[in-house]
């Protein structure tokens, strides 16, 4: 049985930074509201985005094709895309489908905004 | 068939980390293990890494293919369920799979040898980066056509007649410059057959007789020239090599099979060998 898809909230605790707080089941299915949270970040003059997958829930192969479509769009703006509270488990995931390359990935959001460069 | 990456059990459910058991597990520094399986496959998977979308050389493509199973009762997991046991069933023919022991689950490596035009061979493989009952996704080992990973779904349709839509969709790169010239001389067009024919079988097999619907959207148009050096791996020119050798392991064979019994062990047979895995068309 299908599960809602993953919510997305976005906050902005410095300038130039995004922080998407993943909730719930990260699938194909939120392809909608990951990308309405990137415009909304990148509308707010966001530099660098991070994904908090400390609620995160679940997530299948299609949740992981769209880490790299928002990669893509990130690149292409010459932002930054950054990872934070992920389980060992996603750690793995991400080393095995090897976006650890480009996502860099961090223990605690603290450590992901200095990475990101917030004040 | 010995695999690096293994079924790490059946997970509690969905909180935490629920889909533990759905992923192919990881270990660092593994690379892709096939046993029971000899040949150019097998040398274009054994030892190699597997790759995605990221690593590969050439525009990045996402290409979806969907077929409309209107009017069959057939639900989501069990047309998944039909797909994973009989999946080069539905392929065009002249293209070989050859399924692992324990079939399409996480961490499993599979051999292809797939036909390309000018009857040039390309052995090489696939591993099962995710299964679940739903879906599963292959993923591509270095050398491999392109870069990157397939994930084929089912799933309800909402609203209309709410019935079961098959779907393939790739997520790839071309994996080095010679491949990517395929791709634009032809490649594409050859490709999107290929998944056409495969939907369009699968719905057959559930007596359903439907178009099938295609997408392609070029996510990044750039390429990636500092994966030119992917070239090093390419499958195609291995198999080529691979196989314009075999008159010298015939030689060597024979060679070694008229030697004395003392100092040759019994059995021992250069060139291909199969067993364990299940090769079908």
């Amino acid at each position: 049985m299908s599960q809602p898809p993953a919510t997305m909230d976005l906050r902005r605790p410095a300038d130039g930074v995004g922080v998407v707080d993943i909730r719930g089941d990260f699938t194909g299915d939120a392809e909608a509201a990951l990308m309405d949270a990137y415009a909304r970040a990148c509308a707010g003059g966001a530099r660098a985005l991070v994904l908090n997958f400390g609620d995160l829930a679940y997530m299948n192969s299609s949740g992981i094709g769209l880490l790299v479509t928002l990669l893509i769009r990130v690149d292409r703006r010459q932002q930054r895309l950054l990872a934070c509270g992920m389980s060992e488990h996603y750690r793995h995931i991400f080393a095995l489908t090897q976006l650890d390359g480009a996502i860099g990935v961090f223990d605690t959001e603290a450590a992901a905004l200095a990475a990101a460069g917030a004040p | 068939m010995t695999t690096t990456a293994t079924h790490t059990g059946n997970s509690a459910g969905r909180g935490g980390a629920g889909d533990a058991a759905h992923w192919a597990r990881y270990e660092r520094g593994a690379t892709l293990r096939v046993a029971g399986v000899a040949g150019a496959g097998a040398l274009n998977v054994d030892g190699r890494r597997a790759v995605g979308p990221l690593q590969g050389f050439g525009p990045l493509w996402e290409k979806t293919y969907r077929v409309r199973l209107a009017g069959s009762a057939v639900t989501p997991a069990a047309l998944i369920a039909t797909w994973k046991a009989r999946f080069p069933a539905f392929w065009p023919a002249g293209n070989r799979f050859c399924a692992p022991p324990g079939g399409i689950a996480p961490g499993a490596v599979a051999v292809l040898d797939l036909g390309l035009p000018g009857h040039l061979p390309l052995s090489t493989g696939v591993l099962v980066l995710y299964a679940d009952d739903e879906s599963f996704t292959l993923m591509t080992p270095q050398g491999h056509l392109f870069s990157g990973w397939i994930t084929f779904s089912a799933y309800r349709e909402a609203g209309g007649g709410g019935g079961t839509v098959a779907q393939a969709r790739v997520l790839m790169r071309a994996t080095d410059p010679l491949y990517e010239l395929g791709l634009r001389l032809g490649g594409h067009r050859r490709e999107d057959a290929f998944w056409r024919h495969t939907l369009a079988a699968l719905a057959a097999h559930f007596g359903v007789a439907a178009p099938v619907e295609a997408r392609a959207v070029c996510l990044d148009s750039r390429c990636q020239w500092s994966r030119a050096r992917n070239l090093w791996y390419n499958a195609a020119i291995r198999s080529a090599a691979y196989r314009l050798a075999a008159p010298l392991r015939r030689a060597r064979g024979a060679v070694a099979r008229a030697a004395p019994l003392a100092g040759r062990r019994r059995g021992a047979r250069p060139g291909d060998v199969r067993g364990g895995a299940r090769c079908s068309r």
